[in-house]
């Protein structure tokens, strides 16, 4: 495994290490950004108004018994062609529950006491949302964000399965060539990757949650 | 749907090989983060860096550890070992933090009650501490039971994942109802997996009469 990740052959050009890796992190990256796009206007609004709260929950719990690979499977052959759409279909679909159920739970999480004595102050609901919950609801939201990602960034290296780059090439194509010093390769740097990821969500977590939540 | 006819001796048996890769780990997972979780609260100092050792392990791509699982154990890449010792090492990577955070749910007069009247440290563990942790033991044992059954079907890329080679098989073939088969048949095994942990539950913790089961976000 030494060799192979130690030759610099390996990780320049189109199908080098760096290539492989800017791939995989464009795939994590556009779904998502699409997710969170998708799932933390629902999530604030459920959070908001407390109303669909079930659906934030339930869906939240169906969503980890549901399968990836599965989930890859039918989106391409439903859209009936092999490549980016499909694997961002099925990457989005797995990272919306986890935003959305954080993002509500982060939200209804938030004391009712705080919440009418922001209104007592003549904050609107616009004002409370923004001032109040969002900042107070942000850990959880982060952290939701978090295991979103982590999903993602391992479900895309089976993208390699229907054809695309990524990462998940050298699995899959280590396995075909019963080259494994390729997969164990693939294997770690995805491992890596997802470390560093979790790595930086910690660290953006620290950054933006509210100095007042810190205390005690 | 003529499909499903013709197969079901083969679902049935991915299936079946399905619940065992699944639901073998949660067991082992469990035999193994009971003692260790009783140690680290033993030992205050052990039961940080555990469960924050615990986070980094269960944030690893499970596809990545079916792969390097071998290259550490000295097994085949395609044996199913592999996928069970990756999904034990998940199930105690969450559950070490339930079993710390139940054992320690017990209140201190409650533990000194039980000295009090004569039990010995390892009864004392049995009969009163551990029913006790048993609602948050169970938390992380649905999470991790759910996250298993769904898990196990990434083995198919390495060519050992019970239903989920039902998915491989669909696409080679673009064929959309075995890996419509195979995501239900996963769905029904963890919903059911679910019903019964809360059943268990139930049945272990009788003195809770009102048993809500409280919805987790991981």
């Amino acid at each position: 495994m030494w060799e192979y990740l130690t030759d610099p052959f390996n990780w320049s050009g189109n199908e080098g290490i760096w290539a492989r890796i800017v791939q995989h992190l464009w795939y994590t990256f556009a779904a998502l950004g699409l997710s969170v796009v998708i799932a933390l206007p629902i999530g604030l609004r459920i959070g908001h108004t407390r109303r669909g709260a079930f659906l934030a929950i339930n869906l939240g719990n169906a969503a980890r018994a549901l399968p990836s690979l599965g989930l890859l499977m039918i989106a391409v052959l439903l859209t009936d062609q092999i490549g980016f759409l499909p694997v961002l279909i099925a990457l989005v679909a797995l990272g919306i529950p986890p935003i959305l159920a954080s993002t509500y739970a982060g939200l209804s999480g938030v004391d009712p006491a705080t919440i009418d004595a922001a209104r007592g102050m003549g904050m609107t609901g616009r004002e409370i949302l923004t001032k109040v919950e969002i900042p107070i609801g942000l850990p959880l939201i982060i952290s939701g964000v978090r295991s979103a990602t982590l999903q993602i960034v391992s479900t895309a290296t089976i993208a390699a399965l229907v054809s695309l780059g990524g990462l998940g090439r050298y699995v899959v194509d280590g396995l075909k060539l019963r080259d494994f010093p390729q997969m164990f390769t693939g294997a770690l740097l995805v491992a890596l990757l997802a470390l560093l990821l979790d790595a930086v969500f910690a660290l953006i977590g620290r950054i933006t949650v509210s100095p007042g939540l810190k205390i005690g | 749907m003529s499909w499903i006819g013709d197969n079901l001796g083969l679902i049935w048996e991915q299936l079946r090989e399905h619940l065992y890769l699944a639901i073998l780990p949660v067991i082992l997972g469990l035999i193994i983060s009971v003692p260790l979780g009783y140690v680290a609260t033993r030992y205050a100092w052990l039961a940080n860096p555990l469960i924050a050792f615990g986070g980094i392990l269960y944030s690893l791509p499970s596809i990545a550890l079916f792969i390097v699982i071998p290259a550490v154990l000295g097994t085949k890449v395609l044996s199913t070992v592999n996928i069970i010792v990756a999904l034990t090492i998940y199930t105690v990577s969450l559950l070490i933090r339930n079993v710390i955070d139940g054992l320690r749910s017990v209140p201190p007069d409650v533990r000194q009650s039980a000295i009090a009247v004569g039990y010995g440290a390892l009864h004392r563990v049995v009969a009163v501490d551990l029913p006790i942790a048993v609602p948050v033991i169970f938390t992380g044992l649905r999470v991790v039971t759910v996250a298993n059954i769904s898990m196990v079907s990434v083995g198919a890329v390495i060519g050992i994942g019970g239903l989920g080679e039902l998915f491989t098989l669909g696409f080679q073939k673009d064929f959309l109802t075995p890996v419509v088969v195979g995501v239900v048949l996963s769905l029904a095994l963890a919903l059911i997996a679910d019903v019964i942990l809360v059943t268990l539950q139930r049945i272990l913790t009788p003195w809770a009469r009102v048993a809500t089961p409280v919805a987790e976000v991981a």
